[in-house]
Formats: structure tokens, sequence, C-alpha cells
């Protein structure tokens, strides 16, 4: 460890290029921080999509037309406006629904800036992971789902059992797609203050003064975070595989 | 479902255009067939989408919005709703003689549009070059755009580009939201050329075969061959990311730039950050993009179909 | 064997129809499918429909399994009335098995795994008694050694036997099967049609919609035939096919053999 640090300042002396969380405690442990947030909310936002993703495909196939006009028209709605706004809607407008508690002095909600983040996102998100679950469903030929039905399955039940995993897989490629996008969108909690690594970049840029090099670290951090992404999907997706099935 | 096309054989088209047959028994027939038609293009093809419950929805957000607002105001204090009319101006366009706010977001959408598709066009076309090194070079451009987020590609630009440019016989300033489009074009950019890319491997790879054995050289296949027909074939993913790139530029407002989002934020510190205001001035944002975005997607499902039945 | 009906009605008792279809209309939108058919199919027989495509069989055994409801008409299973509202499917389905013509399996799962299913999500039985009649059925319909292979990897004959086991594993008391070797190829479909006859010698009450008339000759105790939506001609395999009286039939007869 003393080593790369050594090499780092020794980087700033001579050239100037300043990495100032490779060898300072302080600002080395902000990173961590920031890092562990961006990861947090971006596995907490995955997961709200898929499950929300889940109960809207489902919904889709609901008897009651209420229900399937809502669905199409959440779908429609967070897909033709700005994620950027929805995030701000969540937090300003839906942020001064919800009860407070005092906090010391100050109202503090009981939803904070990264958990309104979490939903917005969570929404945003699964409004297209219902298109996509859909489209998988819809691709489970009838005569499965007939089978399913004869045998005595319930529509919940046979949508668990049956028809979801088989739509599941169907629909990973188009998902893997969308999660990336998701995780690229998850920087705009930026602009509601939730400390994760695009702010804490900021912040030790303000501090430091070397901009450059924290952007060069949060492209690295993004990008190599895709990669465990797209890796991981494609781990999934090979698991996934049915023998002698598409 | 018969829609009595299958008769066509049997029937002539008298001068007024109605059917005329000459066989009695199908006449029931060829009236259900009329009226099918005036049906048809009474409605449009709109047969899969539900138009106007979408529409009910964005009307009942604001209405919701609007009345608990509406019930919440004091006495003295201007309503939420006329709050909206003296402030939809400001936010739409800006102050009189600039043109700001969500007029800005659809000019940068438009400029970051332009370079990012002339951009990603001739990526997209390195991309399938017959050189290793242009087509490594390309493949990891785009990849590198494509997978960073938007927000960390608007920032960099913002902060490192030089704010003018010194031509020694001329100083170019460059405002905001000239970085702002900038830094939209590279992702934008990125996409084309993988779209542009999609689009070309899709063709049957008989198109290249044939025009090879034509003695086409390759730039003559790609030019009058292959890219006319990719072009419809890319026209629906352009448009989509034509939508995804204008619901992008609210990102900007956290740069500075003076669009939208910045403007209404200002509006409600002018208005004394009153909590009712709160949520009829973000579901009026929601609404103008909604309205702005809505009609082209749309457009482009309905382009995607024509263009699906002629192939 | 009695049950005691959904409806509150008489107990069924096994000298009464298995059974029992009176007068059964349906439509799909204008286009009317099935124009007044009844038929009795008592315990321990196997029927045999025959017709042309479009004549309603595979509309008519999935009026019998609740897949299709009926506009008119009556469908008595046991005592338990189909065409009732209020009908508890699953009771129903706990009495009929069907096999259908395609893709029936769930290609997620192994053909042990499709066989166990339903008896333990469905039925909620033991996971450990469910499997040794899984894997006895497996023996019965003789694919011993495929157990853990994925529908996938099999023939079709060899999933449409894992779907004949399926269907047993709940218990059936009446087994439907609609056409169900319309999609194999000629060598597959013997090994399937030797699998139902061996369970119509056991006496299970078997309706099959179906191609095959050397079958059905064999293996039938009647033979339905129906064309646009009534039966025109019944009777035993000797009658039927010998002896038939209607034109239709026999014109379908002559295209057919």
């Amino acid at each position: 460890m003393e080593l790369i640090a050594g090499f780092f300042r020794e980087l700033y002396d001579n050239t100037g290029w300043n990495f100032v969380f490779l060898y300072e405690q302080y600002e080395y442990d902000r990173v961590l921080e920031g890092m562990w947030v961006s990861i947090k909310l971006i596995v907490a936002s995955l997961i709200f999509s898929l499950v929300v993703g889940f109960i809207g495909a489902w919904a889709q196939g609901a008897n009651s037309r209420i229900v399937r006009y809502g669905i199409a028209g959440y779908i429609q709605l967070f897909r033709n406006t700005p994620p950027f706004v929805q995030i701000l809607f969540f937090y300003f407008v839906l942020g001064n629904l919800i009860p407070t508690y005092d906090a010391g002095g100050y109202q503090e909600g009981y939803i904070d800036s990264f958990g309104w983040a979490v939903i917005s996102l969570g929404f945003f998100a699964g409004a297209f992971n219902t298109e996509i679950f859909r489209s998988g469903i819809e691709a489970v030929p009838e005569s499965t789902r007939e089978a399913a039905e004869a045998l005595g399955y319930t529509r919940l039940q046979s949508y668990m059992h049956v028809i979801f995993p088989l739509a599941f897989r169907v629909c990973l490629p188009a998902l893997n797609n969308n999660l990336v996008n998701l995780l690229k969108t998850t920087t705009l909690a930026y602009g509601i203050a939730v400390p994760e690594m695009m702010y804490t970049a900021n912040q030790i840029w303000s501090d430091n003064v070397n901009v450059s090099e924290m952007m060069i670290f949060l492209f690295f951090f993004y990008v190599g975070l895709v990669a465990v992404l797209v890796y991981g999907m494609h781990k999934w997706e090979k698991s996934m595989k049915i023998p002698g099935y598409g | 479902m018969d829609t009595g096309k299958g008769m066509r054989n049997n029937s002539m088209s008298s001068a007024d255009g109605s059917i005329a047959t000459d066989m009695p028994v199908l006449l029931p027939v060829v009236e259900q067939s009329r009226q099918a038609a005036l049906i048809e293009r009474r409605e449009g093809t709109y047969r899969l989408n539900m138009q106007p419950r979408h529409a009910l929805w964005v009307v009942v957000i604001f209405i919701v919005a609007g009345a608990t607002a509406q019930a919440a105001t004091p006495e003295g204090l201007i309503s939420p709703m006329a709050a909206i009319f003296k402030w939809a101006p400001f936010i739409l366009w800006g102050p009189e003689g600039q043109l700001t706010g969500f007029a800005l977001n659809l000019i940068i959408s438009f400029f970051a549009m332009l370079i990012g598709t002339v951009a990603g066009v001739a990526l997209g076309l390195m991309q399938i070059s017959l050189l290793l090194p242009v087509r490594r070079g390309s493949w990891l451009v785009t990849q590198f755009f494509r997978n960073s987020p938007w927000l960390v590609l608007l920032f960099t630009i913002m902060l490192l580009f030089p704010f003018e440019i010194d031509l020694g016989f001329v100083v170019i300033p460059i405002p905001d939201w000239m970085k702002a489009v900038i830094g939209f074009s590279l992702p934008v950019m990125a996409n084309i050329s993988e779209v542009v890319r999609g689009a070309v491997i899709s063709l049957p790879s008989g198109q290249w075969e044939s025009a090879e054995s034509l003695a086409f050289t390759r730039r003559q296949t790609l030019w009058m061959i292959i890219l006319p027909q990719c072009v419809k074939r890319m026209i629906p993913p352009w448009i989509n990311w034509y939508c995804i790139l204008a619901m992008a530029t609210p990102i900007s407002s956290i740069m500075g730039v003076e669009e939208s989002v910045t403007f209404t934020a200002q509006a409600l510190n002018a208005e004394g950050d009153r909590p009712e205001l709160i949520p009829v001035f973000y579901a009026f944002l929601l609404i103008i993009y909604f309205v702005y975005t809505y009609p082209i997607a749309r457009w482009s499902i309905q382009l995607e179909k024509k263009f699906a039945v002629k192939t | 064997m009695s049950e005691i009906s959904s409806n509150g009605g008489a107990a069924w008792t096994s000298d009464q129809p298995m059974v029992s279809i009176k007068d059964v209309h349906k439509s799909f939108g204008d286009l009317k499918v099935l124009n007044g058919i009844s038929m009795d199919v008592m315990k321990g027989e196997c029927i045999c429909i025959i017709g042309p495509s479009g004549s309603g069989k595979s509309t008519l055994i999935r009026c019998v399994n609740a897949l299709n409801d009926v506009q008119q008409g009556s469908i008595l299973v046991e005592g338990l009335e189909v065409n009732d509202p209020g009908l508890d499917k699953l009771e129903l389905r706990k009495k009929v098995g069907m096999v259908f013509q395609q893709y029936n399996l769930f290609p997620h799962k192994t053909a042990i795994q499709n066989i166990m299913m339903a008896p333990i999500q469905v039925l909620k039985q033991d996971e450990k008694e469910v499997e040794e009649r899984a894997r006895m059925l497996v023996k019965k319909v003789r694919l011993e050694g495929k157990e853990d292979s994925y529908p996938g990897e099999l023939s079709g004959g060899q999933q449409q036997r894992v779907a004949i086991a399926r269907s047993l594993a709940m218990t059936p008391d009446v087994m439907l099967f609609d056409e169900v070797t319309a999609a194999l190829d000629p060598e597959t479909v013997k090994e399937v049609l030797v699998t139902i006859q061996d369970l119509a010698e056991e006496g299970m009450t078997c309706i099959l919609v179906t191609h095959e008339m050397g079958f059905a000759r064999e293996v039938a105790n009647h033979i339905y035939f129906t064309d646009r939506g009534i039966i025109v001609e019944h009777g035993t395999p000797a009658t039927f096919f010998d002896d038939a009286k209607d034109p239709r039939t026999k014109e379908f007869l002559s295209q057919i053999l």
C-alpha cells in the first residue's frame, strides 16, 4: 500500500497529476464511501426495477380493464418524461407528502434522498422492464400456458412457476441493455445530493482542484462497473440456458 | 376475419369509386368490407394504442396536483394555476430577448442530434472498415462513450472544454449551452454508431455477394446498395435516441445551463418556495416534456409498422 | 366410487356416465362451432372422436376441461357441472387430465420435474410420495433413464409420453387426448399409441380426438364422427368402419382409409 501511495505522491510532485485519493488517507476514505454508496444505489434500484417489472408485466395480463390501462399509462408516462425531472418530482413533491420526524432540531423525512433516488429510478427502469417482460411472456406458446391450466394451476401459480421462468430467459438480452442503462442513470442522483461516487468526486476536486484526475477515475469506475454488470449478466444468461431450447 | 379482399377478382370498381360486382351473392360481403374500410380510415391504424387514455393520465396528474394545491392556498396569495400561467412563458422560452428555458432544451437536443448523427454514422462505418486498427479503434471509442454515464461526460466537457477558442485572428466564445451540446453529442454519437453497425450487419450477406459479383467496389456497394436499404431500418431507433436525448437535456441544469429545470427552480424561488406550488410546477415540467416526446414516439411506431409491411 | 357434485345435487355413482355431454352449443363470436352435441362416456370406456378439421372435435374436449366456455347445454364430469359459473376449476382438473398436440412440457424443467411439479405445487402433496409415484410413471411410459433429461433433449414421441405421465401424476379419472400424435413423425407415433393403449386396457376412461384410424378400430369402445359441429354418426368400431350409414361418414372414411 505504501508503495502505491509513494508512487502517486511522486507522480504529483513530478508531473502535477494529482491522484490525491491514492496517497491521502482522508480522501481515500471518502472515495471508498462514495463507491460504496454508488454500488448500494445501483443494486437497490436494479432489484426494485426488476420487482416493478415483474408485477407490472403480470398486471398487464389482468382481466380488469382499469388495471391494464393504468399500467399502460404508467409506462407511457415514465418513458416519455425526463428521468432527472422524475427524480426531482419524487424528491421534492412526494418527499413533502410523507411524514417527518424530529432529527435534532429540523424535520427529516422517513425516506431520505437515497431512498427517493432508488424509488424514482426503480419506477423509471421498471417501466421499460414491464415492456421487456411482457414481450417475453407473449413469446411463451399458448399451449404451454394451457398445459399449465389443465394441470390445475391458478393464473398466479402458472405465472410464477411456468410462464415467468420461460419468459425471463427470452428477454435476458433486452433486460441486460436496460440494466446497463439504469446503472448509468443512477448518476442523476447527484442532483438530489445523494453522496454517491459522482458527488464525492465533486467534493474532492473542489478541495484539491484536480478535476481531470477525478474525471479519469470516474470514467474508469463507471465503465468498470458496466463491464462487471455485463459480465455478470452474461454468466447468468449462460447458467439459465436450457439444453435444447432456443 | 374476412374483409372481402379475396373477392376482388370478381368485382370491378365503378367510376364513382364504389365497388360493383356481378355476383349478387357477394353484395353483403362487399358492403361489409366497405364499412370496414370507412371505419379504418376514420380511426386510423390506432388499434394498439390507447391514446385518449394516456392523455387522460397526464391530465389526471395535473388536475390532482392542481386541485390539492388549490385547496391549500391561503388568502391573498396567488393560486397555483394562476402561478403556472404567470410563469409558463418564462419556463418555456426564458426572459425576453433570449431563447432559453425549454426552448434551449430543444435547441441543445437538435444540435446534439445533428452532430451526434454525423459523427455516429462516420464512426459506425469505421466499425465495419476492412482495416483492423480502424475497426478496433472505432469499436473502443463506441464502447467507451456508450457505457459512460451521460452526467459524467457532461461534467467532463463542461469543466475541461475551453470557454473560448483562440484562433489567432478571432476568438470564438463558447457559451455553456454549446458545451452542453458537445457533451450530449458524444453518447449520441456512440449509440448511433451502434445503430448503423447493427443495421448494416442485419442485411443478408447475399446483398454484398451479388454486388461483388457485379463488380461494384466496396465503396460503391456501401453507398449505393447497402446504406439506402439501411436508412429505413435505422429511422425508428434514430428517432428513439432523439427522444432519449431530448429527455436527457434537463441534466444540463446541474451545470447551470439556463434551461427548463433551472427556470422552474427560479420561478419557485421567486414565489417564495411555497409548498403548494411545488407539485404543480414539477407536474408542469413533466407535462411539457410528455407533450413533446409522446407524439414523436408514436410517430416512430407508425413508421416502424409502415416499413415492416413493405419488406 | 361416488362423488358429491359441486352444486349439491345427487351424488355420482359409477353406473352413471362418467362424462355426460348434453346438447352443447358453442360459438366463437359469430362462428358456430358446436351445434348441439350430446354424448355419454361410461367409466372405463375408450372413446375416439374423428372428423374433418373445423368440425369442432378439439373444441369439444377443450370444453370438457373448461378451457373454453359453452353458450348452451351441460357437461357433467362425475356429477360436476362444467358449465356452472361457480365451478371450482381445481376440482375439475383433479378429475380430468389432458394431453395436447404441441409444446406441452415445460422446457425449463427436466422430465421428472415436469411430472412432479403439479402434484407438489397444486395438490400440495408430500414430495417423497410424489417422487416415488413419478418414477413409477416414468417406468410405465417406458422412459427409464430419461428422468433427468430436459424436454429439448427428448424426441417428440418421448415428450408426449412424459406429458401423459405428467397428467397421470394428478391421478385423474378421465384422460383427454387432443390429437396428440398429429405433430409427430410416423415412427414415434406408435410408441405414444402403445402407451395410450396400455392405459385404456388398464381401465382408464379415455376420450381421444385423433386421426389414427387403426388405433380407433383396435382400442376404442365407441367412435363418434363429427362434422360441422354435430355428431353425424357413432357406433362401435365394427359397425362404424364396416357398416357406416350416413353418406358424409362414408365420404370421410373413403378419403381417410
